[in-house]
């Protein structure tokens, strides 16, 4: 029987928003605040979910453990208390949280091997999330 | 089509423990949820339903008796008991979030025909949750 298990993560990063493809001002326009040189920062929280029959013998989709300990490796010792603007993962890309959202699904896809890696969900504030699923529609 | 969601909250305590396992494997695979007196949780279960609406009452499905089902089906069962002892659901199965989330399925999917069951989601805690669509 296939279930889904969703395990939630929280880390705390900056970001400036500014695209090299506009000039200074269209940045300003379309970034307003976030366009800020200094930068700002989010408690960022991460849903991610992953599929696959559950197993007989242990009763889950996956070990817990080992997702807990391939996010803390890839994702939270990487991106907590960093400023993403910095990091390799987000060279000449804008660090939004619609591409923050895409980084860690590929992540996930290309080193969890341990179930199929479903949708990512990450909130920037209690009040806007994103949600990706390798360009699959969403299932409520 | 409309989708509706009602919760639910039950406290119940279980660990994780497989027979056919040594000891060592046991305490391996499921570390701390191995420990045989137990430990509790209190769980939230999230039921989806759908169906168009109906046109005279404006329900897709009339809550109180969705209500009634959830109490009786799961909540009555489960709620204050060791989930491995004393539901018969974990005889033979580990109640682990992914096997409860099924084993709720099992038990509405019967009962329910107010409206098409779509979704049981069942959070161990705040930071962890699965969802069953009745796939096998």
């Amino acid at each position: 029987m296939k279930a889904y298990l969703t395990r939630r993560y929280w880390f705390s990063a900056s970001h400036r928003l500014h695209s090299s493809a506009m000039s200074d001002q269209e940045n300003q326009s379309v970034y307003g605040k976030c366009n800020n040189p200094h930068g700002h920062g989010h408690n960022y929280a991460v849903e991610i979910t992953v599929a696959g029959q559950v197993d007989s013998a242990t009763g889950m989709v996956c070990n817990l453990a080992d997702l807990d300990a391939f996010v803390e490796e890839n994702i939270l010792e990487r991106f907590g208390h960093q400023n993403l603007n910095m990091l390799p993962a987000f060279q000449g890309i804008v660090p939004t949280t619609e591409n923050l959202c895409v980084r860690v699904y590929d992540i996930l896809r290309e080193g969890f091997h341990y179930a199929q890696v479903e949708k990512i969900r990450v909130e920037e504030t209690m009040l806007n999330s994103f949600e990706y699923a390798g360009g699959r529609e969403i299932r409520i | 089509m409309v989708y509706l969601t009602r919760k639910a909250e039950f406290s119940a305590s279980h660990y994780y423990h497989n027979p056919e396992f040594t000891p060592e494997e046991n305490q391996r695979i499921f570390g701390k949820c191995n420990n045989p007196n137990g430990h509790g949780h209190n769980y939230t279960l999230e039921v989806t339903v759908k169906g168009k609406v109906d046109d005279r009452s404006g329900f897709v499905v009339d809550l109180k008796q969705l209500k009634e089902i959830m109490n009786r089906e799961v909540i009555d069962a489960m709620d204050h008991r060791f989930l491995n002892k004393e539901v018969a659901d974990f005889k033979d199965r580990i109640p682990t979030t992914e096997n409860l989330a099924i084993s709720i399925w099992g038990r509405l999917k019967p009962k329910l025909n107010l409206a098409e069951l779509h979704r049981v989601r069942v959070y161990e805690t705040s930071d962890l949750f699965v969802d069953y669509y009745g796939e096998a």
